[in-house]
């Protein structure tokens, strides 16, 4: 069972959030996308996806939302991540190690600015 | 696939993929009877008898991007290889479950591997799933210690905050690692 320190820590969180929301209006929303297939996993997307996380918690950033999906057909180039800015076209990142990822997280979902050389070309 | 939890990973992907609500992820190390076992138990569409027995062999898969499904043979190998065993009960329309045990002990037996970084990876990216997790460590001569968690509480103490806010996941992680942590898990010899 979680904790009770825990849950109070949360429903602060969500406190915290709801005030923050009020304050300011909602920037673009940013989506990334893990590739978790069997081929994903065996590549090492599950540290992919944890250099993700992480990075999310270190650098405090706010409004990103962070999912999985299966196996799009080209296992070799696994693991795969996609990043959606706002309205943006999806960009497909192609053998994203933990290191990748994080600088996929500093320059494309912080900075903007997507990382060219490890955008496949689909 | 280097670690078991990659297995539970792969293989709570399939239940997502077959429109499950709830999914149960057991990890159980009985060292006293030098045992591991895990099971992962979904309320997805299940399969019918026909589908069930392919789903064992790679060349059968329902993806349509590639041709071979390698996740559930690969989970029996390992299981088989390490002086265990693997089951699959299944039925249509009624979900599936899976359990694969392994001799602790055993030279051949795949490491366990990184637990939490997949129960974290998993509640993360699918808030849609109610998620139960529970790992559970019988020492040599001690007692069993588990540690559990139902992601219901979490999700009605954060409302609509989703669970990928820096905070949040500080919260959840912390939770995770220092629960496995507790059970002092003797994944290593």
């Amino acid at each position: 069972m979680p904790a009770i320190k825990s849950l109070e820590e949360l429903k602060r969180v969500r406190e915290e959030a709801l005030a923050k929301k009020q304050m300011k209006a909602t920037p673009g929303h940013i989506q990334v996308i893990v590739a978790m297939g069997t081929c994903g996993i065996a590549a090492g997307a599950r540290d992919t996806m944890k250099s993700i996380l992480n990075f999310i918690e270190v650098e405090q950033l706010s409004g990103v939302t962070v999912t999985q999906t299966g196996c799009m057909g080209m296992c070799e180039q696994e693991p795969i991540v996609q990043v959606i800015v706002g309205d943006s076209a999806k960009v497909t990142y192609g053998k994203v190690n933990p290191e990748v990822a994080s600088q996929i997280m500093k320059q494309h979902v912080q900075g903007g600015m997507p990382v060219k050389d490890r955008v496949l070309p689909i | 696939m280097r670690e078991i939890a990659l297995h539970l990973l792969d293989i709570a992907e399939n239940g997502v993929a077959a429109e499950s609500r709830n999914i149960h992820i057991d990890v159980i190390e009985d060292i006293k009877n030098d045992l591991l076992k895990v099971s992962v138990k979904d309320d997805g569409r299940g399969m019918d008898a026909e589908t069930a027995k392919r789903a064992l062999d790679p060349f059968y898969t329902t993806r349509t991007t590639r041709k071979v499904g390698l996740g559930i043979p690969l989970l029996k190998l390992a299981a088989e290889s390490a002086g265990g065993g693997f089951t699959l009960e299944t039925e249509s329309g009624k979900g599936a479950r899976i359990e694969a045990s392994f001799r602790h002990s055993h030279i051949d037996r795949m490491p366990l591997g990184d637990v939490g970084a997949t129960f974290l990876t998993l509640l993360v990216s699918y808030p849609h799933i109610h998620w139960v997790f529970k790992y559970q460590v019988t020492s040599k001569d001690g007692p069993t210690n588990s540690f559990e968690l139902d992601d219901e509480e979490v999700k009605a103490a954060l409302g609509d905050t989703p669970l990928t806010e820096p905070d949040v996941l500080k919260i959840l992680r912390g939770m995770i690692e220092e629960g496995i942590q507790a059970l002092a898990p003797q994944t290593e010899y």
